[in-house]
């Protein structure tokens, strides 16, 4: 694909994105407003996590994409090939050897290391947006610190439901500033957010945005002293390599309420199968 | 036996060459060629070149090609091939009382210098189905008649030396560019008017209709409504002047719109701007009746809370690219904040007793 730039952007925008990203990492966890450009793939399908990696991408890079922990869903099939053809880049579903990860929805079980970065694919970047539908309101909340509003609907939950009924996209505080959307993962993965050897950056196409953590940044789910928050996971094995500890999908197996509950993080459960472990209804059909 | 979904890239590929194979339709059907749609889909390719943002009547009917006829569709093409164009310098501000008209009308003034001219409409068809169009046709020929040559002066003019309308200030500031800042609030009215000429044509029309409906009504009069071809000049710097380049179609519409005075402004009429590419006259007067209810504030109004008063409702809401991929993308898998979800609803029916309920949950 010689008639595009080496990963599809013009050097002048990837210039703009860096400074955005840049800005982000100086101030964690504020959302900087960037000019997005429009994507050869639609909004909402990861056009600021793409922007995102190909401002960071380098021809050395190796790259990997996941969607809901997989590599082999349909977008994340869509978005490598996209930078294998626009950037030549090697790629990889392995995750501890990719330089660049780009995800929607999950962070890797496996630990990632320092030099490695993941870019979160964003949909809505403001935390309080559910709560105030208006961006002007929103931005003098966040400038003031003005979070009482948040603590309030999460108090709410509680007085109704006895739990804090956000289950992904939990919200969290950066450095004891900043309160950020992590994006749709699971509030399971929020634990992984804090005190990342890698840098984690996230980009928002459609809504103009991109905010980022450095290394090793702390980083608080929002919760009550009396009601701590609970990284949350179905409470069941992986079926397939027997991880007590991975976020799992639930797979529904036949219409007389047979389901398995198995690994999301597709790498993580095939390492782990590859070194010999294995679950309940490897190989066997299920109940 | 469960086996994680695999094959994703081949699913693609496959339904990337079925889609390619229904796009061109039973082979024993001629198929359409892009020249084809330029001339006669026009309407289509215009749209797709004012929502597109790219003037090339070729690559909007190339698109709608492509696009199999679904215009957001190809405005999203025409949108991605815009980006990655190198941008040499800006025209200067085009003089749209030079057009060239086709169409001029003016639902203030019975007549006026320059004329009321219908030019190709459908405002006077009665919508009759045309069944010898589905034969073979002939190429119908219309009565010509020698162009009047000269300046077409704008109708808003008329009412400004006499001082009943409000001033339209002449700004030289370089207008900001939402396709290169990030949109933000307050938007001046110059971003606005850029957000709108952009804007999905049915949502600028809902809003449009909204404020004749009595949400915000700011009682619109087609001042003047023209559709022609203006010439596009631009500087040449190694030349010192400036060089006409091409011509572009464009529709105008100017209302004017009664105002009874505000705590700041005295009584006069006032204005609302809609311009467009090429003849897309419901969009343009659309454009002007959005963007003078969106004037309240600078004219002293009232917020009456309607939406189409609500610049940051409208211009968040108003791009059919932005809207139509985060609506789509709820397609995508979801599976794991599904789950979570589950997992949430699941411990909540068990607390509030809801599983005493035989098998509800299963």
């Amino acid at each position: 694909m010689s008639d595009y730039n080496f990963a599809y952007l013009d050097e002048q925008t990837k210039r703009m994105i860096r400074r955005a990203i840049l800005k982000g990492l100086a101030i964690p966890g504020y959302q900087v407003p960037f000019a997005s450009r429009e994507m050869p793939m639609p909004y909402g399908w990861g056009t600021g996590g793409v922007q995102v990696s190909a401002a960071v991408m380098t021809p050395d890079d190796r790259f990997k994409v996941i969607d809901q922990g997989a590599d082999d869903t349909t977008n994340a099939v869509s978005i490598r090939t996209f930078f294998e053809r626009t950037a030549g880049v090697a790629t990889t579903t392995k995750t501890s050897q990719a330089s660049v990860i780009q995800t929607r929805h999950r962070i890797p079980e496996e630990p990632l290391s320092e030099g490695q970065i993941l870019v979160y694919q964003v949909p809505i970047p403001e935390p309080l947006r559910f709560l105030e539908p208006r961006e002007s309101e929103t931005r003098k909340m966040h400038s003031l610190e003005e979070y009482g509003l948040m603590h309030v609907k999460l108090y709410e939950d509680i007085s109704r439901h006895g739990h804090i009924a956000t289950s992904y996209a939990y919200p969290v505080k950066v450095e004891g500033r900043y309160v950020m959307d992590p994006s749709p993962i699971p509030k399971f993965d929020n634990p992984k957010l804090g005190d990342m050897a890698a840098i984690q950056l996230f980009g928002a196409g459609r809504e103009q945005r991109i905010y980022a953590l450095p290394p090793y940044t702390q980083v608080v789910s929002l919760d009550f002293e009396d009601h701590p928050f609970e990284a949350s996971k179905p409470d069941h094995p992986c079926a397939m390599c027997g991880a007590e500890n991975s976020y799992l999908d639930e797979v529904i197996t036949n219409d007389a309420g047979g389901r398995m509950f198995v690994c999301s993080d597709t790498d993580f459960c095939e390492a782990r199968q590859a070194a010999g472990h294995t679950g309940t209804m490897n190989g066997k059909d299920a109940a | 036996m469960y086996v994680a979904v695999k094959g994703g890239e081949r699913a693609i590929e496959n339904a990337h060459a079925w889609l390619a194979e229904e796009r061109r339709g039973d082979t024993s059907v001629a198929e359409l060629g892009v020249a084809q749609i330029r001339e006669q889909l026009a309407l289509a390719v215009n749209r797709v070149m004012a929502e597109g943002s790219l003037y090339d009547p070729d690559l909007a009917a190339l698109a709608i090609k492509q696009a199999r006829g679904d215009l957001i569709e190809a405005i999203f093409l025409i949108r991605a091939y815009r980006t990655t164009l190198p941008r040499f310098g800006a025209s200067l501000p085009v003089d749209t009382g030079k057009m060239a008209c086709d169409r001029r009308i003016s639902a203030t003034f019975k007549d006026l210098p320059g004329g009321q001219v219908l030019g190709p409409t459908f405002d006077y068809t009665h919508r009759l189905l045309d069944f010898k169009l589905a034969a073979d046709g002939e190429a119908p020929k219309a009565a010509t008649r020698e162009a009047v040559h000269g300046d077409v002066p704008h109708v808003t003019d008329f009412l400004n030396h006499e001082g009943l309308i409000e001033e339209a200030v002449h700004d030289d500031t370089t207008p900001p560019d939402l396709t290169r800042e990030p949109l933000e609030m307050p938007a001046e009215r110059a971003l606005r008017l850029q957000a709108l000429t952009r804007a999905d044509e049915g949502f600028t029309l809902g809003m449009a209709y909204s404020t004749q409906r009595g949400y915000a009504r700011n009682h619109a009069f087609v001042g003047e409504l023209r559709i022609g071809a203006v010439p596009v000049e631009m500087d040449i710097p190694e030349l010192g002047f400036s060089v006409e380049i091409g011509e572009v179609t464009l529709t105008e519409c100017e209302t004017v719109n009664q105002f009874t005075g505000s705590k700041s402004e005295p009584p006069q009429f006032t204005r609302g701007y809609g311009l467009v590419f090429g003849q897309t006259e419901r969009k343009a007067i659309s454009m002007a009746l959005v963007d003078r209810a969106l004037r309240w504030e600078e004219l002293g109004e009232d917020n009456e809370g309607a939406p189409a008063q609500d610049a940051e409702f409208v211009l968040y809401h108003a791009d059919n690219i932005q809207a139509t991929g985060f609506l789509e993308h709820i397609k995508l898998p979801h599976y794991v904040d599904f789950q979570a979800e589950l997992e949430l609803v699941r411990k909540l029916r068990e607390e509030a007793g809801a599983n005493r309920v035989p098998e509800a949950a299963e």
